[in-house]
């Protein structure tokens, strides 16, 4: 078997925002059956699990943690970690272990209460110091993760002339999108003057250029092609994916304003055989307003430096030439951390069955769905087919 | 009450650079085979791959490459800082460096500004470099 015989086939998400009943066991465990209730199957049926490190409790062994809690008996699991790519991967890792032969059927499952347990403040904190910058050559000048971040934004524009209102029409028109999601986060509008007048946290970056912090988790159920033929959903392929990683910390980059994004898309394209107008939607990974701007360029949307008018006019929204981040997104959707990615699959797979309600591109054959982790370090891109 | 601050714990691969820091020099790892710097510290070049690797005085000079001014400290230690400036640092010898600026007006700050090395004393064991204008 390959990839090519391995299909998504179920997606589920818990209540998402402020969840203060559940813990992230329960947050992972509500997600879970919700994706095994959309497949049509049972908790019996999984024999592969992946999740990934959560923050707000030490787990010796997460993926042994979540397969105790829920009582599967894996003959495949593992605890990922791509950062914000883990979301993408998971899905390209739980198809090679059904097409090794490994196991039949995974359970991809992610998610944390990181708002109730730590307050957005100490959240912060705790991110801050968990990586994103060098512990010894970083971490030491009070970098936030949004600072590492910021000097990217501050970089590209410089370069590239972009301005703090086209990073604000990324906020606004993810915002808006999030408004047609019952489940997300946040449920008020906001305007480019909104995003521009929010309290500057990390020049160039504002309140609103920033991911939220949420309580939430995704799960998505990865099989067999000849196990997802009797199943309740049409069968989501994995078309083409790609990995791509640039540096590892933001000081040592040679080059801020390119990503991994370039390899991991080229990749993806290649592999899927299909062309970036042939792309109906692009969930694209959006920690800050300029993520999605870097990202639309090295994913090759437009050229390099052209990102920021690119994202104007309504270009990426609903409606739009390319819809972007159609569910809402880290930026007004949700962010529990490193699950945050699972969301954009669960949205690009919703989007090509045609289930994705009031949000739903017409006709969306082909949605790109592109996870991005440290400081537009680690990406992993996937194209995902009907 | 004082709050503390994330202090670097070097290691045997790293010890190098923050005991000349502490004697307020800037030192950077550089290959004996292809002459050049780089940095962080690795095992091998990463221009060429020789591991014969050595530390050497930089000359401490440099431009800002880039720029973030910090207005929400992410803990405690940093909030007395607030607005402070972090900023990456393209070397002289080529390597970028994360650091932050001291002596400046953050609004002030430029992308293509010549700064130049200076050292800021934490405690007893560890000084971090920092950088500042180049005086006129």
């Amino acid at each position: 078997m390959n990839l090519a015989e391995t299909r998504i086939v179920g997606i589920g998400e818990s209540a998402l925002g402020k969840v203060p009943s559940r813990s992230a066991l329960q947050l992972q465990s509500d997600a879970a059956y919700a994706a095994l209730d959309d497949a049509g199957l049972a908790l019996k049926d999984i024999d592969g699990l992946i999740t990934t490190p959560i923050r707000v409790e030490p787990w010796n062994m997460p993926c042994g943690v979540v397969s105790s809690f829920l009582g599967v008996q894996p003959s495949y699991l593992s605890t990922l970690d791509l950062a914000g790519a883990s979301g993408a991967a998971m899905i390209h890792h739980a198809s090679m272990a059904v097409a090794s032969g490994q196991c039949n059927t995974v359970l991809c499952v992610a998610g944390q209460n990181l708002l109730t347990n730590k307050s957005r403040a100490s959240a912060v904190q705790t991110m801050a110091e968990s990586g994103a910058a060098h512990p010894q050559f970083e971490s030491p000048y009070g970098l936030l993760v949004a600072s590492n971040y910021a000097l990217i934004a501050q970089r590209h524009m410089y370069e590239y002339g972009t301005t703090a209102e086209q990073m604000a029409e990324v906020a606004v028109t993810i915002r808006n999108h999030a408004l047609l999601n019952p489940n997300a986060h946040m449920t008020k509008p906001i305007t480019v003057q909104d995003v521009l007048n929010s309290p500057m946290i990390t020049s160039p970056l504002k309140r609103f250029d920033c991911a939220l912090v949420s309580d939430g988790a995704a799960a998505v159920i990865v099989t067999s092609l000849d196990r997802a033929r009797d199943l309740k959903q049409k069968p989501v392929r994995v078309l083409g994916q790609g990995y791509g990683l640039s540096h590892s910390y933001v000081g040592e980059a040679m080059n801020l304003p390119f990503s991994g994004a370039v390899q991991s898309g080229k990749r993806a394209f290649e592999m899927a055989g299909v062309k970036h107008a042939d792309i109906d939607v692009a969930e694209l990974y959006d920690c800050f307003t300029i993520t999605v701007i870097i990202e639309l360029e090295d994913l090759g949307f437009c050229k390099k430096g052209e990102g920021g008018a690119f994202v104007q006019n309504g270009r990426i929204a609903l409606g739009g030439e390319l819809p972007v981040t159609t569910h809402g997104g880290l930026l007004s959707c949700a962010h529990p951390g490193l699950g945050g990615g699972l969301f954009h699959v669960l949205e690009g797979v919703r989007q090509v069955r045609g289930q994705a309600g009031a949000r739903q591109v017409k006709d969306a054959k082909l949605a790109l769905v592109h996870g991005n982790g440290g400081t537009i370090a680690i990406h992993c891109t996937l194209i995902l087919s009907q | 009450m004082t709050f503390s601050r994330p202090l670097p714990s070097p290691n045997a691969l790293t010890a190098p650079y923050w005991q000349a820091a502490h004697q307020r020099e800037l030192k950077l790892p550089r290959c004996e085979a292809c002459a050049k710097f780089h940095f962080y510290p690795r095992s091998a070049c990463p221009h060429c791959g020789s591991t014969q690797l050595g530390w050497h005085t930089a000359s401490g000079k440099g431009e800002v490459y880039s720029f973030t001014v910090v207005h929400r400290a992410p803990s405690k230690g940093f909030e007395e800082l607030v607005p402070y400036v972090v900023a990456v640092v393209a070397l002289a010898e080529g390597p970028h460096l994360m650091t932050r600026l001291t002596q400046v007006q953050p609004d002030t700050v430029r992308i293509g500004m010549p700064v130049q090395v200076d050292f800021e004393k934490q405690d007893e064991e560890t000084t971090l470099p920092v950088f500042c204008p180049v005086e006129k």
